[in-house]
């Protein structure tokens, strides 16, 4: 590739490779090779693709694409054929020489590979007419499916580079920094804040600037920013060159998980060919304006994603949080002002700059503009990412593009915010959710982590799960994190054995008032969340716990038991065929026993009987 | 058991060369030496020490601190059981027990053959596909009980 000296030359480039991809009348297979689809074997499925399409002849005429994730990741290995945007989910090896044959040479539909809503149980065959993606709203992500993430002909060819043009051609630094404040984008990566604002205060403090890009992605069940750093690594790198320019910083650094291998290759490749290709280096497009970025890997440490952490870890240390007398906009990374945003956040300016912020200022809500995107896990039908207008009920997200609960078992909870965040219930599925609405119910927007719980999940349970996980992440700088934790801890463990004891709620109400008011960083402060959104809204089950020592949802192992209720149990055996303990006897036809004292109520036979009949006592 | 490893001293030097020996990649010089020998050998501290001019307290600390960095030797296969939140609701605590009644080891241990080291970790970021577990770098998805043990007797297969 040749070096762009200037502006004429980056558009020409664009503009040959847009038409390029606009008129391109060649067959296309996109074949998402996202960490979730390879989890379930891309690689093989690519490697068959390809030996097939050379043994037909068609290596030629037709183009594969490995993309980054669709979004739909618990439906992979993902493959959409283009033009016509023929959708294959759950595509294996085998499956390989139909679908050349058929659709690949003939343009028929492989019949047995059409994805069925599981919901409504419909066949459909293309990928704009999955439920899971036609209430979306892509902006930020819907590249991903499109583009080979390691070329960056590819991210030009639909426009990529556009708004960094703009931003250095046609518009001031001031200028650049008013429209971001003035598109009302917050944080993505939790707190929420402005970014234009935090832009504009970093300018203005004297000293070294540095543009930081937070791809720790701490929140367990959150996965947007891998999946942006992998799919569309240049829509970011994008956002942080515009950044550097508009604060006016020469360095810049994406902290990224040592657990992420791809993300990390990916974006690499992505700074190798922006390198080439002269938009990072010296004198960027002819202006004078210098500024690269490196890439520095995590260690496994949930608090290194906490601002003055992560700075610490960038810095070779330990990643222990500091007060925050002194803002990092002022005195950060190696004690000089340093921007620091989020993966997502960083992906949301090209589209800012190029749309105008008057365009992206009326998409959401009165207080959070835009869309997110949103990890949306757990006990849900249709897992994956999912990108929708901010306000957008939870309802809509769960019912609607999820298809609502596994097993058409009851919805209990939604967990969002991650670890710090909160546990909201049924009665508020039509919130529309944005930074403001989620905290008035007692949660928090954090990274857009939704993790979706049913009848089966144990809310005392969770709660100590999270306590449990936070304890563990806790750098154990200061008191009342540490020591109050630990305490927290003791007793969710204690209520979950069978020994809770009267007094244990309002203990625990009290350890968190303390940890909230006394921590000294947020991983302290918003500790508490998870337990207090739980005694808030399910309290009874915190009583049953401690009084009846019950735990009617099945968890907490000493405080239930499974019974086969004669009524239901029609004898089919199943259970008694798995149970590791031979503990279930019987008869064939004829209602089976369960004998407690060989029972480790390892839920095998629950999980396994089709007829309701395993129930927990 | 006393383990010795033989350290290619050529290698960590190319590997501190790659960061110019610079002391802020400290914990990404021990990343790249862990990937060779799934941990940091305690020999090649001093070596760290003298060619980064750190302290050797700031090596130990930066080693503990990180999950990702361990002093004691570790199995060939590293088995991370993701039990990050999403996992977790799926059931990724009864994979954990599997494979710990399987292997005969606790979460955190390292089997005496040193072939196996099962760890739990947060989150992997395949979310969507839980219960996930990664061996190596290699991410396996959508699991139970059964197919989680079905791989890893698997990479078991691979060595004998
Ligand atoms: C304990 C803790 C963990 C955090 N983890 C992350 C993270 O993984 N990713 C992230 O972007 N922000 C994380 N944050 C928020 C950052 O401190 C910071 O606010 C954010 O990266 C700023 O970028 P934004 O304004 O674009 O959101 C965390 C905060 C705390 C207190
Ligand atoms: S609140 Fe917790 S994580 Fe934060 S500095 Fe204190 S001990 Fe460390
Ligand atoms: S819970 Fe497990 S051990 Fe108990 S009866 Fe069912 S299958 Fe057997
Ligand atoms: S699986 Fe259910 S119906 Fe079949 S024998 Fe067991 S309890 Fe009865
Ligand atoms: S990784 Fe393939 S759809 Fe997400
Ligand atoms: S919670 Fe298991 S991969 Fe994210």
């Amino acid at each position: 590739m040749v070096k762009l000296e200037n502006r004429e030359a980056l558009k020409n480039l664009r503009n040959s490779l847009q038409t390029k991809f606009q008129e391109s009348k060649k067959k296309l297979i996109s074949l998402c090779a996202g960490s979730g689809c390879g989890a379930y074997g891309t690689t093989k499925v690519h490697e068959k693709l390809m030996a097939e399409l050379a043994e037909q002849g068609l290596e030629n005429e037709v183009e594969v694409k490995l993309s980054g994730c669709h979004g739909f990741c618990e439906k992979g290995p993902i493959m959409v054929i283009h033009p016509e945007g023929i959708f294959y989910p759950q595509v294996q090896e085998q499956h390989i020489p139909e679908i050349v044959e058929h659709t690949v040479k003939n343009g028929e539909l492989v019949k047995s590979l059409i994805f069925k809503d599981p919901a409504t149980k419909k066949k459909i065959t293309h990928e704009k007419d999955v439920p899971f993606y036609k209430l979306q709203k892509r902006i930020i992500f819907g590249n991903n499916g499109i583009i080979d993430p390691t070329n960056i002909q590819d991210y030009l060819s639909v426009g990529g580079y556009a708004a960094l043009e703009k931003a250095l051609f046609d518009m001031s630094p001031e200028k650049i920094i008013d429209e971001v404040k003035e598109s009302g984008l917050r944080g993505r990566g939790g707190g929420g804040f402005s970014t234009g604002i935090k832009w504009a205060s970093c300018r203005k403090h004297e000293g070294e600037r540095y543009v930081i890009c937070n791809a720790d992605e701490g929140d367990p069940g959150a996965y947007m920013d891998r999946s942006l750093l992998e799919g569309n690594p240049h829509s970011v790198l994008e956002g942080m060159i515009i950044g550097a320019f508009a604060i006016g910083s020469n360095e810049g650094y994406v902290y990224v998980r040592h657990e992420y291998p791809l993300a990390v290759k990916n974006f690499s490749m992505a700074l190798e060919s922006a390198r080439e290709l002269g938009l990072l280096g010296k004198n960027i497009l002819g202006i004078g304006f210098d500024f690269d970025i490196f890439i520095s890997r995590g260690g496994g440490a949930f608090v290194c994603g906490e601002s003055t952490a992560l700075m610490a870890s960038l810095e070779g240390n330990p990643g222990l949080p500091r007060a925050k007398y002194i803002h990092t906009v002022e005195k950060g990374f190696r004690q000089n002002p340093s921007l620091l945003n989020n993966v997502e956040t960083w992906a949301n300016v090209p589209v800012i700059v190029n749309n105008g912020a008057d365009w992206y200022a009326s998409i959401g809500t009165e207080g959070s503009k835009g869309t997110k995107i949103f990890s949306l896990v757990g006990k849900v039908m249709n897992t994956g990412l999912v990108e929708v207008p901010m306000g957008t009920s939870l309802r809509t997200i769960i019912f609607d593009i999820g298809g609502g609960i596994l097993k058409k078992k009851k919805f209990k909870a939604v967990q969002t915010g991650g670890p710090s965040g909160g546990c909201i219930p049924e009665k508020h599925l039509d919130l529309g959710i944005d930074f403001d609405e989620l905290t008035k119910v007692g949660s928090m927007m954090g990274s857009g982590g939704m993790i979706v719980m049913d009848q089966d999940t144990c809310m005392v349970d969770i709660s100590r799960y999270f306590i449990e996980f936070l304890k563990d992440e806790s750098c154990g700088q200061c008191n009342p994190c540490r020591e109050g934790l630990k305490q927290m801890l003791d007793v969710l463990n204690r209520i979950c054995e069978g020994n809770g004891r009267e007094g244990d709620i309002e203990l625990l109400e009290e350890l968190g008032g303390m940890l909230q008011k006394f921590s000294l960083c947020g991983l302290g402060t918003s500790a508490p969340n998870p337990v207090l959104s739980t005694i808030r809204y399910f309290r009874d089950e915190y009583v049953a716990h401690i009084k009846d020592k019950k735990c009617q949802a099945g968890v907490c192992k000493p405080l239930f038991y499974y019974e086969i209720d004669p009524e239901l149990c029609n004898g089919c055996t199943l259970c008694a065929k798995r149970c590791p303990e031979e503990a279930i006897t019987g008869k064939k036809k004829e209602p089976h026993e369960l004998n407690q004292d060989k029972c480790i109520k390892c839920g095998i036979c629950y999980e396994v009987c089709k007829f309701n009949a395993v129930a927990i006592r | 058991m006393e383990h010795f490893v033989e350290i290619d001293w050529q290698k960590v030097d190319e590997i501190i060369e790659k960061y110019n020996g610079n002391r802020e990649a400290l914990l990404m010089i021990m990343q790249d030496i862990s990937d060779i020998y799934n941990y940091v050998p305690p020999d090649v501290v001093p070596v760290l020490v003298n060619k980064l001019g750190v302290r050797e307290s700031l090596v130990y600390r930066v080693a503990t601190f990180y999950k990702t960095i361990s002093l004691e030797p570790r199995g060939k296969y590293i088995v991370n059981v993701c039990t990050g939140t999403a996992c977790h609701v799926r059931g990724a605590d009864k994979i954990m027990d599997a494979l710990e009644e399987h292997l005969n080891i606790k979460e955190g241990q390292t089997t005496d053959d040193l072939l196996f080291t099962l760890q739990g970790v947060r989150c992997v970021g395949c979310c969507a596909s839980g219960p996930v577990i990664t061996v190596n770098q290699k991410t396996h998805g959508g699991l139970d009980r059964a197919s989680a043990l079905e791989t890893v007797k698997f990479y078991d297969q691979c060595v004998s």
